[in-house]
C-alpha cells in the first residue's frame, strides 16, 4: 500500500474554489465514504478547513488512484473537471507522507505557526477513525504526524512567533479604530477560528463580546468564556447596529449577510465605521459589503496580504522545523519499506518450502524408507532449508539502510515475482 | 532687513518640504525630525517678517496679495506645529509642507511693494475679521490635508493593500476625528470673520454685504463646512464623505482666494 494526499489549500486555489469543494459539516461523512467506494482506495480522510482541502490516502496503484480522485472531487461537487486542474495537487510516498507531516506542523499553513491547524488535522484524523475509514497505515501515520507537529512546537521558535489570523485582525482593527477599547464585538457562529479571533481582541482591549450562534447553548458556553454574553441568532442584525467588529463564521453553505442588510444596519448606527472578518468557507459575508461606506471587509484570504509582510522573520525557524520533517519523514518511510518486507520474508519462505517439500517427494517416491528413516530425512533438510534462509530474513527484519535495496537483491536472485 | 527674513524662511520651509517629501519614499527616524526643525526655523524668521512687517506698516500685515498668501502660509504652519504637538499624526508633514509652501511661493512672486491703506478701511475690525479669516482657512487647509491623509489610508484599507504608507499613516477613526475637530475649530472662527466682515463693510460702506464675488464665495465656504457639520451630526456623514466635503470646501475657499487675489477687483482690495 502506498500514500497519496490529493487536495488544494490557499496558496493553490482562492477561497471561491476553496469554498466550493469545502467538505463542510453534514457534507464530510457521505464524502469519505464515496471516497472509499473507489477501488484503489483502501484507507482515507478527509481534512476540510478555511484554508484547505485535503484527501490523505492509503491506495494502490497511484495513477488510477489519482485518476479516479480527480473524477470523485468533479462529480461531488458538481464543479467540472477543467476547473480543477490548477487548483488540485497530488503527492505520492515520500512526498505525500513531507507533505502530512508539514501540514500539521503549521509549516504548510497560510500563517506558519499558527496553531489551530494541529486541532483540525487531530479531529478529521478522530473522525476517519471513527467512521473506520482508516487502517493500520493511516493510523500510524497520522499518530506520527500528530507527534511531529509537537516535536516541532517544542523544539522550534515557528508557533512561538507565529502571526496568526487573529493578530492580522487585530492589527487591522487598528488602523481602523485606532484603540479597542470602548468596542464591542460580535461573533456570529462560534467556530473555533473565531474564538481565537475573539480572545485576541479581547486581550488587546475590546470590551464586549456578544455571540450569536444557531445553537443557543453553545453561544451561552461561549459567551461564559468572555464575559459575555449570548444572543439568539435571529438577533444578530439588531446586534450588528452596536457592534463595531463582527467576526463571521457559521459553517453556512451561503451568505448570511448581504449588502442590503447592512447598508440598513449602516444607516441605524449613522455611518459609525464597522469591521466585519469573514473567516468562514464558504464566505457568509455577501463581498459586495465592501462596497458600502464605512464597511471594511475582510475574508481569510484578505488577512494573508496583511501577515505576509511577517513572513520573513519565521523564514529561519521555519528551516529548522523543516529539517525535524525530512528526518521524521525517513523514519516513517523505514517503517513503510518494513511492511514491505513481510511479504517478501513470506515468500522467501515459501520459496525454500516448495524447493525441500519437491525434493523430498522426489526421493520418497523412490521408496526404500521406513517412517523413522523418512522422518529423519525429513528433519534434516527442513534443518538444511532453515539453516540457510535465516541469514536474509533476519537481514531483512533488521532495521537496516539498504534494506530496501536487499528486498529488491532477494526477490531478484530468488525470482520472487508477486506478493 | 524684511524681505531677507522672508527669503531665509523661504528656504526653510523649502528644505521641510524636501524632507516631508522624501519621508514619504523613505520612512527614516531622522527625516520627520529634519522636516520639523526646518520647519520651525522657517517659522522663526516667517514670524519676525510679519512682525517687522505689521510694525512699520502700523496694521496686520495682510493687506496686500503678498502679505496676504504669505500670512496663510504662517497660520498653516502654526497650526501644523500645535497638530504635531498635540498628537504627532505620522506622515502629516508630506501632506501638509507643500501647501504651507506653495503658499510661501506665490507669496515670494507676488509684487510686496506697499500702497497705503485708504483711510476708508483703516479700522479695528481689519485686524479681527483678517486675523480670524485665515485662522478659520487655515484650519480649513489642515483639515482637507487631513482628508486627503483619510482618503489614501481608506484606500489601503479598502483595496486590502497593506503596502506603502499604510503602517506610516494614522488609522482611519485618528484622520476622522481630527478633520472634525479642525473644522469645529475653523467654523466658529470662520462665522466670526464673517461677522466682523459685514459690520466693518457696514461702517466703511454702510450696507453689511455688497455681493461682491469674494462675499459671495465665502458664503458659499460657510455653507459647505456647515453642511460637513450639519450632516454628521444628524446623518452620520462622516468618514469618506466628510473628507471630501473638507477637501471640497478648502478648495472653493483657495479658489476664490486665487482668483481674487490675482485678479485684484471688488472692495477686497486684498483677498
Amino acid at each position: 500500500m502506498r500514500v497519496l494526499v490529493a487536495g488544494l489549500n490557499h496558496k493553490s486555489a482562492d477561497v471561491e474554489v476553496r469554498e466550493k469543494l469545502a467538505f463542510s459539516g453534514e457534507k464530510l461523512e457521505p464524502g469519505l465514504k464515496a471516497l472509499l467506494q473507489l477501488a484503489p482506495v483502501k484507507e482515507a480522510m478527509i481534512i476540510s478547513t478555511c484554508n484547505r482541502v485535503e484527501m490523505y490516502m492509503g491506495i494502490e496503484e497511484p495513477e488510477e488512484a489519482i485518476r479516479q480522485v480527480k473524477q470523485f472531487i468533479s462529480s461531488f461537487h458538481q464543479i467540472p473537471a477543467g476547473l480543477l486542474e490548477k487548483a488540485l495537487y497530488f503527492h505520492t510516498d515520500t512526498a505525500a507522507v513531507r507533505h502530512i507531516f508539514r501540514v500539521a506542523s503549521s509549516l504548510d499553513s497560510m500563517v506558519v505557526g499558527e496553531p489551530q491547524i494541529l486541532g483540525q488535522v487531530k479531529n478529521s484524523f478522530q473522525f476517519a477513525l471513527g467512521k473506520k475509514a482508516t487502517g493500520a497505515l493511516m493510523n500510524k501515520l497520522m499518530k506520527k504526524a500528530i507527534s511531529v507537529a509537537k516535536k516541532v512546537r517544542t523544539e522550534t521558535k515557528v508557533a512561538e512567533n507565529a502571526v496568526s489570523i487573529s493578530f492580522a485582525a487585530v492589527e487591522l482593527a487598528r488602523k481602523i479604530f485606532n484603540d479597542l477599547a470602548g468596542k464591542s464585538v460580535l461573533l456570529l457562529g462560534a467556530g473555533e477560528m473565531a474564538e481565537l479571533a475573539a480572545r485576541h481582541l479581547m486581550t488587546n482591549g475590546v470590551s464586549e463580546i456578544v455571540v450569536a450562534n444557531r445553537t443557543f447553548e453553545r453561544g451561552c458556553e461561549l459567551a461564559q468564556t468572555f464575559n459575555g454574553r449570548a444572543v439568539t441568532f435571529d438577533l444578530f442584525k439588531q446586534e450588528m447596529v452596536r457592534s463595531d467588529i463582527v467576526l463571521c463564521s457559521t459553517g453556512a453553505p451561503n451568505y448570511v449577510v448581504m449588502k442590503q442588510d447592512l447598508h440598513d444596519i449602516m444607516k441605524e448606527r449613522k455611518q459609525r465605521p464597522v469591521f466585519l472578518i469573514d473567516i468562514s468557507v464558504p464566505r457568509n459575508v455577501d463581498p459586495k459589503v465592501n462596497g458600502l461606506e464605512n464597511v471594511y471587509l475582510y475574508d481569510v484570504d484578505d488577512l494573508q496580504g496583511v501577515v505576509d509582510s511577517n513572513r520573513n522573520e519565521r523564514g529561519k525557524e521555519a528551516r529548522k522545523a523543516e529539517e525535524i520533517i525530512a528526518a521524521e519523514v525517513e523514519v516513517f518511510e523505514r517503517w513503510m519499506a518494513s511492511l514491505q518486507s513481510v511479504p517478501t520474508i513470506v515468500a522467501f519462505r515459501q520459496k525454500a518450502q516448495q524447493i525441500g517439500e519437491g525434493e523430498l517427494e522426489k526421493l520418497f517416491n523412490r521408496g526404500g524408507f521406513d517412517e523413522a528413516q523418512r522422518k529423519a530425512i525429513r528433519q534434516m533438510a527442513f534443518s538444511i532449508v532453515n539453516k540457510l534462509i535465516h541469514p536474509p530474513t533476519a537481514a531483512l527484519k533488521e532495521d537496516a539502510e539498504d534494506r530496501d535495496t536487499l528486498i529488491v537483491l532477494l526477490r531478484k536472485l530468488y525470482d520472487l515475482s508477486g506478493d | 532687513m524684511g524681505a531677507i527674513t522672508f527669503d531665509i524662511s523661504l528656504a526653510f520651509y523649502f528644505c521641510a518640504m524636501l524632507f516631508a517629501l522624501l519621508d514619504l519614499f523613505k520612512g527614516t527616524k531622522t527625516l520627520p525630525k529634519l522636516m520639523l526643525m526646518s520647519a520651525l526655523l522657517g517659522f522663526g524668521f516667517h514670524t519676525i517678517y510679519i512682525i517687522y512687517a505689521g510694525f512699520s506698516e502700523g496694521h496686520v500685515p495682510i493687506v496686500n496679495p503678498h502679505e496676504a498668501t504669505s500670512f496663510f502660509a504662517w497660520c498653516i504652519f502654526l497650526l501644523f506645529f500645535v497638530l504635531e504637538y498635540r498628537y504627532k499624526l505620522g506622515l502629516l508633514g508630506s501632506f501638509i509642507t507643500p501647501l504651507a509652501f506653495a503658499l510661501m511661493f506665490v507669496s515670494f512672486i507676488l509684487p510686496a511693494e506697499m500702497k497705503p491703506l485708504p483711510p476708508i478701511l483703516q479700522s479695528q475690525w481689519l485686524g479681527v475679521h483678517a486675523v480670524f479669516a485665515f485662522l478659520a482657512n487655515a484650519a480649513f487647509a489642515m483639515a482637507a490635508g487631513v482628508g486627503v491623509m483619510y482618503l489614501v489610508q481608506e484606500h489601503y484599507v479598502k483595496s486590502k493593500n497593506l503596502g506603502g504608507l499604510f503602517a506610516r499613516l494614522p488609522s482611519l477613526y485618528v484622520l476622522d476625528e481630527i478633520n472634525y475637530r479642525l473644522i469645529t475649530v475653523g467654523f466658529p472662527l470662520f462665522t466670526v470673520a464673517i461677522i466682523s466682515g459685514s459690520i466693518w463693510a457696514d461702517n466703511a460702506w454702510g450696507s453689511y454685504i455688497s455681493w461682491e464675488p469674494r462675499q459671495v464665495w465665502s458664503i458659499i465656504s460657510w455653507l459647505i463646512f456647515g453642511i460637513v457639520l450639519h450632516a454628521r451630526l444628524l446623518a452620520g456623514w462622516r468618514g469618506k464623505r466628510a473628507a471630501v466635503l473638507s477637501i471640497l470646501g478648502f478648495l472653493t475657499i483657495i479658489g476664490a482666494f486665487a482668483g481674487l487675489a490675482l485678479l485684484h477687483k471688488g472692495q477686497h482690495v486684498f483677498p
